[in-house]
């Protein structure tokens, strides 16, 4: 909200609760006073605009919406903002600096692991819990662990080979 | 010596040249239609039916109009009093906007709230109240065939049953004359179930109707926009210069962004009423019940053999079931798409096909999912008809299939129903594949396997399909030739701006326009930004669906580009002094026939045309081509599919895939086998789980992710690829279509696999899905297990 100005709206409906939540997001403090039943991936999308948390289904199963949570990957829509209260989120758009790229960013790129890029942000945030937790997974493990994430167009294949490129090159990083 | 570019450094044809679209979707800096947010834009929701079929007696808004924040409420009343009550369909049939006299299937739409968000939207349906009267429903062509059945269009003046058309094509007599002859007739009855394309991103629009300019600004969730800028003209009576329709970044399409919506239509009557920016993004639920659904024909089919495995002809017969509102969406002048393109890749002496379409209380649409307008249903049918008749016949499954192919020298080929194939090397495909896969090596495990109790299979599926409608003189959409154009700019830089009327969704248009630049100019693929979608600027195009992007608009593309080298050509003449006549081109530049070291770049040409051309020539350097096909491109693929069947439980393993694509000249490698591990993806899905089904009250099954199973990244199987490069006679640079040949031709070699490893039972057919339990039935109980599951809507 600009500091310039800042609109004083009449509240639309004084019987509409609602709570003030704060939220680290991409390392960044965020507070807004929200709607209880607002979901998360809402709070992220409209409230703080940050668009790359797609929404694809309304029954948590495509996972276009994950993002990190403590460090664990979570669908977004499945959780309440308010749940969100005093917790630490981890979007697309906090995967690497502004003129930087995360392995698995480039993993993605160079592996063909994206069509229509929809899916992408949601595989890539799960794809960085499962190496944050195992960081040489088998081609197995990889599968197992985006298996709460759909893609309508690539067919896996080049997700998998992305996701184990972005693998070796964190542990020869890590390495060096 | 020749300074020739190496194409492939400059990105050219060939090169598997990294997608520039990456950089902004890994970063989560897309512009999908939902990203989009315009300063005081409102939120759409639809109310939609929970009946099948019933008459509305009344609806009661008042209660949502009492919400705070609820701007407006539509009922399809409201909409009857501005004549939008009902639109045309692209299939020449009308659909209702939102329902007035009664509702036609689960999920059409009712009312629409508009408010201040979405939230509060969906609260406003919510408090809408709507009086039904079941009628009796039909879900399934039998219903709606019978005596006596309900009439589901008696909106329709002289429609007096459920059927909407009759169609055949192909020679009759001459078919009849050849199974008198034949050794052997194989039968088939087939079910291909009813499917949804189901993009992870759904449907929606932003309407932004400005008073000031009267200009109406649609962001849309199109696959072809200049189409939906024609079809918004019609249907709203707008003028076509006062409409501006952007397709931003698109989430998948597969054919169920090609139709125009209710929810499109009722947004941009509000954003008029209201003079706000109205923007309605679909749930998943909406998606699936409501927009284009794929599939849902039964096939009945029958071979006359000869006994040493010639075929000698075809009988066909489709009964198709279109839902409540006739809207294929497909360009052709016949009846049920390109149906009759089956056993084009086969020499098949007489054939004859009839069709029957009906009305049924079931979501609207005939898209083309992932496919050429019915060539899905054409070539599973083909397919699964040629493993019934070489097991009829006890013959090798790929040596039938080898003894009746078109062969190389038999181009141009008549297709039985009048299709001209024009190249291709089927018996070469095929070789691959079973070398890849191991044919005769497999065949021996599976029957060692045999011994131990185990059930081992093997499944082969071949196709060509026609790709890239139109020509013009054929097809069609609402009387819009089906050709496409594209428009480039060359800058004195030497870099470019290219635009065409496609539309990407995924496919990569902006990396691989770019690389058919660099092949015609020898300008670096990086050097060529490329733009799509934005009707304001975008030269005509009909849209990206049916694999017609690179036989029609990559065409363009190609021709657009040699226009740009003549004037090129023209302006190196005049730098090196010399005429046109004594120059050659080399890649990226023009030089002096008789010293070859005397030469200008394309980028030094550029320059010219801005700063030093020759007197009397106009400046710039820029044109547009617009490219109208003289046939499809027929792209070839082989399938060769591995399975193990537990014979307890009924649960099918793929064990390896083998897919051989000819799909001609291949732009970009990378992406090529991108689309096509997408397209056997979705062969899969179709074969082992993914389907729509009703109960027999109209319900909907399969109506969000729960149901409507999609495979994961767990279930998905691996892939080998091979190509073979047979290039496209007509096309300028040899390419053929080739995103939804996998998705085609793959479902077959799944099933064929299955049914070869449990064919021991005597089972002919199992339909799609190959759930666990309907195998498990065949295995068991010995019969065909046909229909759709879970709920059969025949009894
Ligand atoms: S939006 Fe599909 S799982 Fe969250
Ligand atoms: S890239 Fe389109 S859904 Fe995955």
């Amino acid at each position: 909200m600009s500091s310039l100005f800042e609109e004083i709206r009449e509240p639309v409906a004084s019987d509409v609760p609602v709570r003030r939540v704060s939220i680290t997001v991409n390392g960044e403090k965020r507070t807004a006073d929200v709607e209880p039943r607002l979901l998360l991936a809402h709070l992220l999308r409209q409230g703080l605009g940050l668009t790359g948390t797609h929404t694809g289904c309304d029954t948590s199963n495509c996972g276009a919406c994950t993002v990190l949570f403590d460090g664990k990957a979570i669908k977004s829509c499945t959780m309440l903002a308010v749940q969100a209260d005093g917790h630490e989120v981890t979007t697309v758009e906090g995967l690497a600096g502004p003129s930087e790229l995360h392995p698995i960013q480039e993993g993605f790129k160079d592996e063909h692991g994206l069509q229509c890029g929809f899916c992408t942000p949601g595989m890539m945030l799960a794809a960085k819990a499962l190496l944050d937790e195992n960081p040489d997974p088998t081609e197995d493990e990889v599968r197992w662990a985006l298996s709460g994430n759909l893609c309508r167009c690539t067919g896996y294949q080049n997700i998998v080979k992305s996701v184990l490129w972005a693998a070796q090159k964190l542990q020869s990083q890590s390495a060096s | 010596m020749t300074r020739a570019l190496d194409e492939i450094k400059i990105g050219g044809l060939g090169s598997s040249r990294k997608r520039v679209e990456d950089n902004r979707f890994i970063r989560g800096r897309g512009n999908y239609v939902d990203d989009i947010v315009l300063p005081g834009m409102l939120h759409m929701e639809i109310l939609r039916s929970p009946m099948a079929h019933a008459r509305i007696n009344s609806i009661d808004t008042s209660k949502a109009w009492e919400i705070p924040g609820v701007r407006l409420v539509l009922t399809g009343e409201m909409m009857a009093t501005r004549n939008l009550a009902w639109m045309p369909t692209l299939s020449y049939d009308t659909q209702a906007v939102l329902a007035t006299d009664k509702v036609r299937f689960q999920g059409q739409e009712v009312a629409c709230v508009i408010a201040d968000d979405p939230y509060i939207a969906k609260d406003g349906c919510e408090a809408i109240t709507v009086d039904y009267e079941p009628l009796p429903v039909i879900v399934n062509p039998n219903q709606a065939m019978a005596d006596g059945a309900p009439l589901i269009r008696d909106d329709k003046e002289n429609q007096h049953d459920n059927v909407i058309y009759d169609w055949e094509v192909g020679d009759k007599e001459g078919t009849d004359r050849a199974f008198a002859q034949a050794d052997l007739v194989s039968k088939l009855e087939l079910h291909y179930p009813r499917s949804h394309p189901s993009p992870i991103e759904c449907c929606g629009s932003i309407a932004d109707f400005n008073r000031a300019t009267s200009k109406l600004t649609i962001y849309l969730t199109s696959q072809a926009p200049h189409l939906h800028r024609a079809a918004i003209a019609l249907v709203a009576e707008l003028p076509e210069h006062m409409i501006r329709i952007v397709s931003p970044d698109i989430g998948g399409g597969f054919g169920n962004k090609v139709p125009v919506y209710p929810g499109y239509v009722v947004s941009i009557l509000a954003s008029i009423l209201l003079e706000r920016p109205v923007k309605w993004i679909e749930d998943k639920t909406g998606n699936l019940i409501s927009t284009g659904y794929a599939r849902d024909m039964y096939l009945h089919g029958e071979m006359a053999l000869r006994k040493d495995g010639k075929i000698l002809a075809m009988r066909m017969h489709a009964d198709s079931d279109h839902g409540a509102f006739f809207s294929d969406a497909q360009p052709s002048k016949f009846k049920i798409g390109l149906l009759h393109s089956t056993f084009a890749c086969y020499d098949v002496p007489a054939a004859h096909l009839t069709a029957r379409g009906v009305y049924t209380n079931k979501a609207p649409g005939g898209v083309a999912y992932r496919c050429s307008f019915r060539v899905t249903e054409a070539m599973f049918f083909q397919e699964r008809m040629m493993q019934a008749a070489a097991d009829d016949l006890g013959m090798d499954q790929a040596e039938f299939r080898r003894r009746n192919f078109v062969r190389d020298d038999d181009f141009p080929h008549r297709t039985p129903f009048g299709f001209l194939t024009d190249s291709g090397q089927y018996g070469k495909c095929l070789d691959v594949g079973l070398e890849a896969i191991g044919y005769s090596d497999f065949l021996k495990r599976k029957e060692e396997a045999k011994k131990q109790g185990r059930l081992l299979g093997i499944g082969i599926s071949a196709m060509t399909e026609p790709l890239g409608a139109g020509n013009s003189r054929e097809y069609d959409i609402l009387g819009v030739k089906m050709f496409d154009a594209a428009e480039l700019r060359v800058h004195l830089t030497g870099k470019a701006i290219l635009r065409t009327g496609a539309k990407t969704q995924g496919q990569g248009h902006e990396t691989t326009w770019a690389q058919i630049v660099a092949h015609e100019l020898g300008l670096p693929a990086e050097d060529i930004v490329v733009e799509e979608g934005d009707t304001d600027t975008a030269p005509y195009g009909m849209g990206t669906y049916a694999s017609r992007s690179t036989p029609v608009a990559g065409a363009a593309v190609a021709m657009v580009a040699r226009k740009v080298r003549a004037k090129a050509r023209k302006l190196a003449a005049h730098l090196l002094e010399v005429s046109e006549e004594d120059i050659d081109w080399e890649l990226g530049r023009f030089y002096v026939r008789s010293s070859p070291e005397h030469g200008v770049t394309i980028q030094e040409c550029a320059m010219a045309a801005y700063s030093n051309m020759p007197d009397g020539m106009e400046p710039g350097l820029e044109n547009v081509a617009y490219y109208d096909p003289p046939n499809l491109t027929w792209p070839f693929g082989c399938y060769i599919a591995t399975v193990e069947v537990d014979p307890q439980t009924g649960v099918w393993d793929v064990l390896n895939v083998v897919a051989v694509d000819d799909c001609g000249v291949r732009i970009n490698p990378m992406i090529v086998e991108g689309q096509i591990m997408g397209g056997l993806t979705e062969a899969y899905a179709m074969s082992s789980m993914q389907f729509i089904t009703f109960d027999a009250q109209g319900n909907c099954v399969g109506s969000n992710y729960m149901d409507y199973l999609l495979p994961t990244a767990w279930e998905a199987p691996g892939y080998e690829l091979h190509e073979v490069v047979t290039p496209s006679p007509h096309h300028p640079i040899g390419a053929k279509g080739v995103g939804e040949c996998a998705t085609v031709g793959g479902p077959a070699a799944f099933v064929n696999a299955v049914i070869d490893a449990i064919k021991d039972t005597g089972v002919r057919n199992i339909d799609m899905p190959l759930l666990p339990d309907r195998v498990y039935e065949a295995l068991t109980q010995r019969h065909d297990v046909s229909g759709a599951p879970p709920v059969k809507t025949d009894d």
